[in-house]
């Protein structure tokens, strides 16, 4: 009977310990997952941002503008026009 | 002797004494044992919320607002997370050094910023609002005292004054003030969250107490314009009115298929993402909230509505001469009397006393019918806040010289949109089209109003008005066909007219043989010598049809030949 009590006593203490090292490792995960959700939002922001910027560089206005000053475009004249079927590819 | 028996232990206290004791040790046990009761019992809930308020804290997860979008998903109008730095004045004793670094980091005056520091007599007070993420990690790196930051959004409008009127703004706290960002402030704005953790003594969160409660960001709202024809579309009207001199001014593009808004855009205008020196001038949203009598504009639909009874054929002959018209005490005048005109021919000259004529011939209340029908007088349902109704007075009151003027557009007014979509009319085959600001998958059915036959003799007068000897040959397009019309009338202050304030408007469509875009412009008081709406109004309208034509990929339909101005004996004047 007092053997059993003593294995009984040590499997408790490794259980005990166990449910122990289980709840530390469940915690740094929790804390890793935590850092992991804001880096995430942090992300989100920064996209937020990067979006932001993406649309104030691609304002029509200056788009035009860059395409007139900095790449000399300009609207194609009368005679290099040729208007063309997209059924056929046929010029008119 | 024993010693139990000893006389010195006899008891000489009274009996009752002993149990008086008894009695108090057990009263104080059943107390205690009662409050353990009340406490592990009834008090429970109580004591544990007591207990969990110091290590638990509950947390709110900020829900962004949603953004706006053009139909092409560019941005119009987005979020980005600022901080607001705040004080508990009390707490916050700066030294002078302190204080000099916080004042240049937030760029406020000195005084400003002292005022508030020094306000002990609240707990919490705002320093700046909206400060960018960088210069709140600076501050937040100095560790002054009582120095608070929290977050916040601020909203940015990548498009400008571009679509300032169509996006609207919000005010500091991202609630919604003008434009989309009122109308749909419901399905924009998001619902804040919260969790409840317990947090360590480092102030680490170790585990959620409850279920959290998501943070629900709010929706993004894509709308039907599109973003490219809205920049042309309000930069030519921009030059227009600087060109002119003109007071203000408003464009609206459609899409007749569909009935989406692909541009509405006004002047004066505001950058939404500055809004310092803001006058309500500028806010004005004109294009929908503005009412205004559209002239000769309105001609079409008196002259529809005669071919639709039947009264007239697109040939029958009006007789205009002398070039006015006598009814009652006015008299209605033509800028170029001529003769015997066509039916074709009154819309093509926009001939006020032919328009009078056909008027005169039809009932009143037909002619109310047909305003009712396309949409004057009532609300164009945009969700825009404050839309203009329109004026037209029952017909029951019109006398015959109102019935005359209101068939070429007096006494009788509009807004840009009314008229926009009222053209739809004839664009779509006779269906008036519901008017959409969002992007719409399914194209709605049209209230048809007239017959495809009718919708299509009108299109022909409207695309002879465009033609030389019509009053708008500047609305051509090279490479498409255009129908239009031009109004130009005399603006009505304190009840009357003014002579020389004048509306010039033109509403047309594009390409006639299937006509894809409506655009409609008005511009206010121009104040520079040329007032006709064909002089004025109508260039404007050709580039912005040409470019977005180009834009959308429309395929022309008319030959690639250069437009040539007619010299001016063939360019027609409207009758104001």
């Amino acid at each position: 009977m007092a053997r059993l009590n003593l294995v009984l006593l040590a499997v408790l203490v490794a259980c005990a310990l166990g449910l122990v090292t289980s709840q530390h490792q469940a915690r740094k995960r929790w804390a890793e997952l935590e850092r992991e959700q804001a880096r995430a939002q942090q992300l989100e922001v920064e996209f937020g941002q990067l979006q932001l910027e993406a649309s104030t560089w691609a304002t029509p206005a200056r788009v035009e503008q860059v395409a007139r000053e900095r790449l000399r475009m300009h609207p194609p004249g009368l005679k290099r026009l040729q208007v063309t079927d997209t059924r056929t590819g046929a010029a008119q | 002797m024993k010693f139990a028996d000893s006389p010195v232990l006899t008891p000489t206290f009274p009996p009752w004494r002993a149990r008086v004791v008894l009695g108090l040790l057990a009263a104080a046990f059943g107390l205690l044992a009662g409050r353990a009761v009340y406490l592990q019992g009834w008090n429970n809930d109580f004591l544990r919320a007591k207990g969990e308020s110091r290590y638990s804290r509950s947390l709110e997860l900020p829900a962004s607002r949603g953004r706006v979008l053009d139909r092409n998903g560019e941005a119009l109008a987005v979020s980005t997370p600022v901080k607001s730095i705040w004080a508990i004045p009390e707490d916050a004793t700066l030294s002078a050094k302190q204080f000099e670094a916080l004042a240049q980091a937030l760029e406020m005056p000195r005084g400003e910023l002292r005022k508030r520091v020094a306000d002990t007599a609240r707990d919490f007070v705002y320093l700046k609002r909206q400060v960018p993420p960088e210069v709140a990690d600076r501050i937040a790196a100095m560790k002054l005292p009582g120095v608070y930051q929290s977050r916040e959004y601020r909203r940015y409008y990548p498009a400008g004054e571009t679509a300032a009127h169509v996006v609207g703004f919000t005010d500091v706290d991202e609630v919604g003030q003008e434009g989309i960002e009122l109308a749909f402030q419901d399905a924009l704005a998001g619902r804040a969250g919260s969790r409840r953790v317990i947090k360590d003594r480092l102030g680490q969160i170790v585990e959620d107490v409850e279920s959290v409660r998501p943070a629900r960001d709010g929706s993004d709202v894509v709308l039907a314009l599109d973003a490219r024809v809205q920049s042309l579309a309000y930069r030519e009207l921009k030059r227009a009115v600087e060109a002119h001199r003109a007071k203000g001014g408003g464009i609206v593009v459609l899409d007749v298929g569909t009935g989406e808004v692909l541009a509405l855009a006004n002047l004066p205008s505001y950058n939404p993402n500055n809004r310092a020196r803001l006058t309500g001038e500028q806010v004005r949203n004109r294009a929908v909230t503005d009412q205004f009598e559209p002239g000769s504009t309105l001609k079409p639909f008196t002259v529809a509505l005669a071919l639709e009874s039947g009264h007239v054929s697109p040939l029958t002959t009006i007789q205009t001469a002398p070039g006015s018209l006598t009814i009652g005490p006015a008299t209605i005048r033509d800028a170029h009397p001529a003769g015997a005109l066509t039916v074709e021919q009154v819309i093509q000259k926009s001939s006020n006393v032919g328009a009078a004529k056909i008027a005169l011939a039809l009932p009143a209340e037909h002619i109310w019918g047909m305003f009712d029908g396309i949409g004057l007088g009532a609300a164009p349902r945009l969700g825009f806040p404050g839309e203009a109704v329109g004026k037209v007075r029952p017909f029951k009151t019109w006398r015959p010289i109102e019935q005359a003027t209101m068939s070429y557009g007096h006494g009788i007014s509009v807004s840009l949109v009314q008229l926009a979509r009222a053209y739809t009319v004839f664009a779509r085959d006779g269906e008036l089209v519901p008017l959409s600001l969002v992007k719409v998958d399914n194209p709605p059915a049209g209230k048809p109003l007239l017959s495809q036959k009718t919708a299509v003799a009108v299109r022909h007068m409207l695309e002879l008005a465009v033609e030389p000897g019509g009053t708008a040959p500047r609305a051509r397009i090279m490479g498409y066909r255009v129908a239009g019309k031009t109004g130009t009338a005399h603006k009505q202050e304190h009840g009357g007219y003014v002579p020389d304030k004048y509306h010039s408007s033109f509403v047309g469509f594009a390409p006639v043989s299937r006509p894809r875009l409506v655009v409609a412009v008005m511009i206010d008081e121009p104040g520079a010598g040329q007032y006709y709406g064909g002089q004025v109004a109508a260039p404007v309208f050709s580039q912005v049809m040409a470019g977005a034509l180009r834009l959308l990929g429309v395929a022309p339909d008319a030959p690639m030949k250069p437009i040539e101005m007619p010299s001016g004996v063939l360019e027609v004047r409207d009758s104001i």
